[in-house]
């Protein structure tokens, strides 16, 4: 296997299209080193994005936050202008794993393992988030929920690699909000989990709402019709309700060992109705 | 957390009773102990299995051909490289295994019994080369339909996992063969009659899952056999003395040709008292001449190690409007996995035990599943059983408007008590730690709303058994100290404090260290709640024998007869006529002098420690329950256990905590999940789910000490009653949040949300 730790997005597009074999990317390594070592994958080329500036930084450009494919949890953790504008963003990032692996694990990382449960994931589509994509022919911007087509598939193409995540200035009146359900309190992986980004007018009505789910389906999906519901409303009960109706139509689960279908539908209408009113409370408070 | 005194110690307060730190301690947390994949050998080989993806499967031919053939391949094993066994069943922990099994156990012969079975084993020159010798072993399977659960396996047209099992313990003997391999009973009195006088009956079937002991440390080992037949074995296990005896046995040795040196262990929890690398290990290294690691994946240690069983119970208790409990009756089935053996039998002796009861009956079945061979979980056996009868005693008090320490405390087994499973109980502190919870400020804290609280009790014998311990006298005057335990929960610092206060010396000057198999007489293993007892009871002896020589040395000295001298608070003084007449000798006075008054000074001992005092519990717990999403969470806990005397309180206070958590994850969330193939879905941490630090609170507890009167210091065992009450004390508690009776385990948060949406239960008020 070869290993290989460019230091420039070209460097490593160029690594990633050289016409060789495939390669996979390794930002914090929390899965791809753990595949590797169970035998689950076997690549021949293996390229570390940690030394890409780019990759690794936080910055603001004009308003709008820009944060590596690298950059680990636990620095997400630690910036408080990325917790001040996107807490369910960063809250997402820090519920995974442990204290050691919140100093590795990525954004990159964890939407690019393409697991339905990943728990930034459903943050980041409920954030509109768009990511930066590096290939052959330049940068591009792919919105989050286009990356993942199926668990363990990209849409990514030959020689392309996430750089960054752009998350814009959330307008005045604005949160959002990250839940998920584990049996466990820590180390374990999301039976369910919601994201919730909305925006409220001074008089409290909701303008806009981005409901997104994760391990309801193959990948992590936006409930359009679930921040439809929301949209108009004061995110009264009955709103709640109906916007829990469209969460849990939009389900499209399946029962394995961490959890039914059945459960997981039930559920996902919970958790979004907790982090819809999180984000509410946020966004109010935000004004 | 400090101790209270409910009865009277026999003496020794100076050292028992107090917190050193454990001589073990250092090594644990600068990793310099040495684990059981930590040892490596020059020319050392790596030893892989290959198990069986097939959960029952008839095995027509093994071709290892080209395997062997694979450059840096020095030997495969298989079910040809070991003698078949004729019946014999030995004690293993607490429960007996039968030769013929093991040798099946660690090798398919036959049939593969359970997906994981073992079917070869390769030794290579690296892991890489042993894994891809694996993939080249050819094994023609007959697949054959498989049972997993109870009901299954005692269907009538049920598949027979061996198929000349007749059932022991019916008479006359069934004619047919089936997967249930015993039936036992306890009874005494007339049930009937008992149930007769009974104002109220409650009757309940219980279910609970196969839970895993869920130690951090795989199983480990390096085998070397020498070219004259002498073996070596290193090896992580609970008892090195057993592993020599069933792997001499599977390899037809002598015992005395195979040392065994147990290494450090992280943890066992009853796991690792039985064989399952080694004798491939063993066999692997004869064949190669090398020495050979063989270390288990924690994919392997869940998919071909011991479970505690998964059981089924029906359970009927009769009380009186006033609290008295008239009798009790219960059936029990437990899964022993592939081979028979599962622990039914203790199940059914402890399933009534706290209890004074004149009419009693318990039955139990012994049933083999298509899942790995049970092996001992801490009290193995007792906590399903008691799980269900703690349930009915709770909701009994319920029916009759009766505080439910109140009906325990009304019925409870204390001294003269004939135990519902045959003996009389000698002192025993089940009321006092009844007395305990009910005075406890957690019983009376007031409950916030929506929360539950629950109690129960719980039970276990605890046993005594063959033991040797050593005490070296260095020329300094300080000792080292040889155990054959296995020092899995700070029995080195116990049984350093028990040697101190039994010498009179301070206990810095004790060094103690677990010998091989060779430096000390057969020992049983470290189980059954038994080394601080019985180990302890080995140290106190061979304190007292090496005081005999020092008195006698100091009498050489002073020339005065050895009855003429005492020890006390570690010197030799003269006594009687002669008190006073000479300046005491010191530990360090007389041995410096050993080699000029007849050479070294050794203290030994070989017991059979005998009046292991049983021990009870009693636990309290208050739990919250999400009603949106069925989780339950534990916000208090109490731990109440009588230890007959603390020797380490910190270590008993461990061991009581540690109980409550286990109990805690076989309560809530811990399961084996299987495919329809039989075949295990989540053999890993992550989807088997052993509670987190942060799923728990802390864990109060509170030592009682009634004495044991069999121990000087009154030692009785502690470390496997704490595991047997939290079952049923979280059921209680979950049914006082929800007035819903959970009745299978676990109360994972799917089958709670879908049993409160079957109730209607409205939300609690905030």
């Amino acid at each position: 296997m070869q290993y290989e730790a460019p230091e420039s997005v070209e460097a490593a597009v160029r690594l990633l299209s050289g016409g060789g074999p495939r390669g996979r990317v390794l930002a914090g390594g929390t899965d791809l080193l753990v595949q590797l070592r169970a035998g689950v994958i076997t690549p021949q080329l293996v390229v570390d994005i940690k030394r890409i500036r780019e990759s690794r930084e936080i910055r603001e450009e004009d308003g709008m936050l820009v944060v590596g494919a690298a950059v680990t949890g636990a620095e997400l953790g630690e910036h408080a202008r990325a917790k001040s504008m996107w807490p369910g963003v960063v809250e997402s990032a820090e519920l995974i794993g442990s204290t050691q692996i919140q100093g590795r694990a990525s954004l990159g990382g964890n939407l690019c393992n393409a697991s339905p449960a990943a728990d930034t994931v459903p943050a980041l589509v409920a954030a509109a988030a768009e990511c930066r994509v590096a290939g052959p022919n330049g940068m591009r911007r792919v919105p989050v929920e286009d990356v993942c087509t199926g668990p363990g598939q990209l849409s990514l193409g030959d020689g392309e690699f996430i750089v960054a995540f752009e998350l814009a200035a959330p307008p005045p009146g604005s949160a959002d909000a990250y839940l998920r359900f584990i049996p466990r309190t820590e180390m374990d992986i999301a039976v369910v989990g919601a994201g919730v980004n909305l925006s409220l007018d001074e008089s409290g009505r909701c303008t806009a709402a981005r409901v997104a789910l994760g391990a309801v389906a193959p990948t992590v999906i936006l409930a359009e019709e679930a921040g439809a519901a929301l949209v108009g409303t004061e995110c009264d009960d009955s709103a709640m309700e109906a916007m829990v109706a469209a969460v849990r139509a939009a389900c499209r689960p399946i029962d394995d060992k961490r959890g039914t279908a059945e459960y997981r539908t039930k559920v996902a209408g919970v958790l979004a109705t907790r982090a819809a009113r999180i984000a509410a409370t946020r966004a109010r408070e935000a004004r | 957390m400090a101790a209270q005194n409910g009865g009277t110690t026999n003496g020794g307060t100076r050292w028992i009773g107090t917190r050193p730190v454990r001589p073990d301690g250092v090594d644990k947390v600068t990793g310099r102990a040495r684990f059981g994949a930590d040892l490596h050998l020059p020319n050392m080989l790596v030893g892989k299995v290959l198990r069986s993806p097939h959960a029952h499967a008839r095995i027509r031919s093994i071709d290892t051909s080209a395997a062997l053939a694979l450059p840096g391949v020095k030997a495969i094993v298989t079910r040809d490289d070991f003698d078949d066994l004729p019946s014999e069943f030995v004690p293993a922990g607490e429960m007996l295994i039968n030769y013929r099994d093991v040798v099946r156990n660690v090798m398919a012969r036959e049939k593969a019994l359970f997906e994981g079975h073992p079917l070869a084993a390769v030794a290579a020159t690296s892991e890489k080369v042993a894994k891809e010798a694996l993939d080249l072993i050819r094994v023609d399977y007959e697949v054959l339909p498989h049972v997993l659960d109870i009901d299954e396996a005692i269907a009538p047209d049920a598949p027979l996992l061996h198929e000349d099992m007749i059932t022991a313990g019916v008479e006359p003997p069934p004619s047919a063969p089936s997967n249930v391999a015993k039936v036992v009973e306890f009874a005494h009195g007339d049930v009937e009659a008992g149930f007769a006088e009974a104002d109220v009956v409650v009757e309940r079937e219980f279910s609970t899952q196969p839970v895993h002991q869920g130690y951090i440390e795989p199983h480990s080992c390096v085998a070397s056999f020498a070219e004259d037949g002498q073996a070596e074995l290193w090896c992580t296990t609970q008892g090195h003395f057993v592993v020599r005896g069933h792997c001499a046995k599977l390899l037809g040795m002598e015992v005395s040709k195979l040392r065994v040196t147990a290494s450090e262990i992280g943890g066992g929890f009853g796991g690792k008292t039985v064989v399952y690398l080694e004798p491939l290990a063993l066999a692997l290294s004869r064949k190669s001449g090398h020495p050979v690691k063989m270390t288990m994946s924690r994919e392997e240690v869940f998919r071909a190690s011991g479970p505690a069983p998964g059981t089924w119970a029906r359970v009927r208790v009769g009380v009186t409007k006033d609290g008295r409990i008239t009798a009790g009756e219960a059936e029990l089935k437990y899964q022993a996995g592939a081979f028979q053996g599962s622990p039914v039998q203790p199940g059914c002796m402890c399933a009534f035990a706290p209890y004074d009861l004149e009419h009693v009956k318990v039955t139990g079945y012994d049933v083999v599943v298509n899942r790995p061979k049970v092996a001992a979980y801490r009290a193995p056996g007792a906590p399903q059983s008691e799980y269900a009868v703690e349930s009915i005693i709770d909701e009994l008090a319920k029916r009759i408007g009766m505080d439910p320490v109140e009906l325990r405390l009304k019925n409870a087994a204390r001294e003269g008590t004939r135990a519902a499973y045959g003996p009389t109980f000698g002192p025993i502190g089940l009321v006092e730690t009844l007395e305990a919870a009910r005075s406890h400020e957690h019983y009376r804290a007031p409950l916030a709303p929506g929360r539950g609280r629950g109690v129960a009790s719980g039970f276990w014998f605890n046993i005594g058994g063959e033991t040797c311990a050593t005490l070296n006298l260095g020329e300094d005057g300080t000792i080292a100290l040889v155990a054959g335990t296995p020092d899995i929960g700070g029995s080195r610092a116990a049984l350093c404090l028990q040697t101190a206060e039994a010498l009179g010396v301070d206990v810095e000057k004790i060094r103690p260290l677990i010998g091989d198999t060779s430096t000390l007489g057969y020992t049983f293993l470290t189980g059954g709640s038994r080394t601080a007892f019985a180990s302890g009871l080995a140290v106190i002896e061979a304190s007292k024998d090496m005081i005999g020589q020092l008195c006698e040395r100091a009498a050489k000295i002073w020339n005065i007869p050895v009855d003429a001298v005492e020890w006390a608070d570690g010197e030799a003084r003269p006594a009687g006529a002669n008190a006073g007449e000479f300046d005491p000798l010191t530990l360090a006075d007389l041995a410096g002098v050993a080699g000029k008054t007849g050479g070294p000074i050794v203290g030994r001992a070989q017991i059979n420690a005998q009046g292991a005092g049983p021990s009870f519990g009693t636990h309290l717990v208050d739990v919250d329950v999400d009603r949106e999403t069925g989780r339950v969470t534990i916000e208090r806990y109490t731990v109440i256990q009588d230890a007959g005397k603390a020797v380490h309180p910190s270590y008993v206070e461990g061991q009581l905590q540690g109980g409550a958590v286990q109990g805690i994850g076989w309560a809530l969330n811990e399961e084996y999940v299987y495919d329809e193939y039989g075949r295990l879905q989540n053999p890993g941490f992550l989807d088997y789910r052993i509670p987190v630090c942060s799923d728990v609170p802390m864990i109060d507890t509170v030592i009682v000490e009634v004495a044991n009167p069999t121990h000087p210091y009154g030692v009785r065992g502690v470390g496997e009653t704490p595991i047997v009450p939290p079952m049923a004390a979280i059921a209680n508690a979950v049914e006082g949040a929800l007035g819903i009776r959970f009745t299978d385990l676990p109360m994972s948060p799917p089958r709670v949300l879908k049993a409160l949406e079957e109730a209607h239960i409205p939300e609690a008020a905030d």
